[in-house]
């Protein structure tokens, strides 16, 4: 049974801030959604909602048919997973795994099976009889993820789950939670601040900020179509510059911008173009040339990727990030024109 | 390599033992003399004054009274104190920071004051039975041992450990008594330990609570005194040291006394 989550409008406070701001999201069955964002964002609060430890002060929070707005917590079966594990200390690995079948009053032989099996899964069996104390991060974050795999909740969510874990098994353990949600079909909801970690298990990633969501789409979609000048930034667009355009030509437009630099754009290439917008492109996205028609900027510091230069450059148009080939270097202080690359650029509306 | 010590810290140091530990020397020996007044060192050596205890009616039933007011007040100090601390440690952001302050005022204030103040407003304005007025002052007395000892345990438990439950679909209520009171059964044994201890050797606010035919067992020593300068005063003394460090011998033996300092 798999049934999809739809969260409706929903506001939240602390007491007088608002935290979240007509929030709505939908993540449909068997999907992972991960919330993304720096801390403070509301993506915490999001999945509280739905646990079910905050109330909503508007809004519907609805999985399935079921109508968890003024629902308890107890009440909602969800499984979820905590960012330091949050295991019972005075319980054995098994009673851990098996606490919520205990709670569905499953017979004590059963439970016992069941516990044992999904601890089998997470490669855990020989543990069973431990106290959490005596288990790794790892294994902890393991035998939490059994917990709440075990009960075969509708809806998994998971709270910055791997943020205690070392680099390596941060890895390992994201690999082994998307295998496990996709071998169960669980719709799950996924909160993050690491953008690699949303990215690499995600079906779709939502980018918050400031209690609302900016852009809710794939991690393809993202990465390369930021929708406005925020997710742009998040993503990795270091260069935001505003343009205006100056003459249309068909599909040809020549667009200005600060200091009167004037680039050569196709609507062919970007989509249409609307007379205010920003142009933004990562480092890669400019290409740095002796002369034509471009940006011209004078180079600061040259620094080296392995791939290519970087250059830190000054333009009529602010600072501005720039890579450049390995077969050309350019030296500090040498004057030259950073021209767009029309497949890595985006056409954004003028921030507010 | 080992850190000098300076002598003089050594020295100060054996006089805070001497300090600490004299007195009760003193009491011991004063307690065995075969004299009919308090001496140091003793003269003779008998047991009578401590089968003297025995004969004395009146510290018999003030033991028995004293010893039931602290069990009973300590509980109800518990039974208030646990959901106290509870509430201060999981509702801190929003709970104003004034609040824990409100549940030490009884070791803030002066003693004296306190029982004076439970007199004149549970004794006198409420006409409550001297036995009840006496359980109500010594469960307020060490309500601030109950909340202290179990907020601390509880400021080490990770509260989403009880979200963790919840979600798994345990109700709070039960969630509480499964999940978050095995995780601070220490604090609360800490807590019953000191508050038992303290409700046993309290003398201020029984003072006033004490009324006719109802008395604890150090306001009988008091009385005692006042009529025998014997050494019956010293051997209750040393009968109440040997309880305590009894009580300490089985918590170290269970749980460990560092548990106490935590």
């Amino acid at each position: 049974m798999t049934v999809s989550l739809d969260i409706e409008n929903i506001a939240a406070h602390y007491g007088s801030t608002q935290v979240l701001k007509d929030l709505s999201l939908s993540v449909k069955a068997g999907e992972l959604v991960s919330l993304l964002g720096s801390s403070g964002c509301g993506k915490t609060t999001t999945l509280r909602l739905v646990a079910g430890f905050l109330s909503p002060t508007s809004g519907t929070i609805r999985l399935g048919d079921r109508d968890l707005t003024r629902l308890p917590a107890h009440q909602r079966d969800i499984g979820l997973v905590f960012q330091n594990y949050a295991l019972f200390p005075h319980l054995s690995v098994l009673d851990n795994v098996a606490f919520g079948l205990k709670q569905r009053k499953i017979e004590s032989g059963e439970r016992t099976r069941r516990a044992k099996a999904m601890l089998d899964r997470v490669g855990l069996a020989d543990f069973a009889e431990r106290l959490p104390g005596a288990l790794s991060g790892g294994q902890k974050q393991r035998v939490a993820l059994a917990r709440a795999l075990v009960i075969e909740p509708p809806l998994l969510m998971f709270d910055e789950p791997l943020s205690n874990l070392d680099a390596k098994l941060r890895v390992d353990m994201r690999v082994e939670i998307r295998k496990l949600q996709r071998a169960n079909g669980t719709t799950s909801l996924y909160v993050t601040h690491d953008q690699e970690e949303a990215f690499s298990i995600s079906d779709r990633v939502a980018i918050m900020n400031a209690g609302r969501i900016m852009q809710l789409d794939t991690p393809e979609v993202l990465y390369q179509r930021p929708a406005n000048a925020f997710v742009a930034r998040f993503v990795g667009f270091e260069n935001l510059i505003p343009m205006t355009v100056k003459a249309r030509d068909g599909a040809s437009v020549s667009a200005e911008a600060p200091g009167g630099a004037v680039v050569a754009l196709s609507e062919a290439e970007l989509g249409p173009i609307p007379d205010r917008f920003v142009l933004a492109t990562r480092a890669d996205g400019l290409s740095v040339q002796r002369e034509g028609a471009g940006i011209p900027v004078e180079l600061g510091l040259r620094t080296y990727l392995g791939r290519a230069y970087q250059y830190e450059t000054r333009s009529s148009a602010g600072s501005l990030i720039a890579n450049g080939s390995l077969a050309e270097p350019f030296s500090t202080g040498d004057h030259a024109v950073l021209v767009p690359k029309p497949e890595q650029c985006c056409i954004l509306k003028p921030e507010a | 390599m080992t850190d000098r010590i300076h002598p003089l810290l050594g020295i100060f140091a054996a006089l805070v033992f001497v300090f600490l530990v004299g007195p009760l020397i003193i009491i011991i020996g004063a307690s065995l003399s075969d004299t009919n007044f308090l001496t140091f060192p003793p003269r003779g050596l008998t047991l009578h004054w401590f089968t003297n205890i025995f004969a004395v009616t009146a510290f018999k039933t003030t033991a028995i009274t004293s010893f039931e007011l602290a069990f009973a007040g300590t509980l109800l100090s518990l039974v208030l104190g646990i959901p106290a601390a509870y509430a201060l440690n999981r509702f801190r952001v929003e709970l104003p920071a004034w609040l824990s302050t409100v549940y030490v005022l009884p070791i803030l204030i002066p003693e004296i004051v306190f029982g004076f103040s439970l007199m004149k407003s549970v004794t006198i304005d409420s006409g409550f039975p001297v036995g009840l007025t006496l359980l109500i002052g010594h469960a307020l007395l060490v309500l601030p041992y109950s909340v202290r000892v179990v907020s601390a345990s509880l400021a080490a438990f990770d509260f989403s450990i009880e979200e963790a439950a919840i979600s798994l679909g345990s109700p709070p209520l039960k969630t509480f008594f499964t999940i978050v009171l095995p995780n601070i059964r220490a604090g609360v044994i800490a807590a019953f330990i000191l508050a038992f201890i303290t409700s046993i050797n309290d003398v201020s606010v029984s003072l006033f609570l004490t009324g006719p035919g109802i008395s604890t067992l150090p306001i009988q020593i008091l009385a005692y005194m006042e009529q025998f300068f014997d050494p019956t005063m010293a051997a209750v003394s040393v009968l109440l040291m040997l309880l305590t460090v009894g009580v300490m011998a089985i918590v170290e033996a269970t749980l460990g006394l560092t548990f106490l300092t935590k």
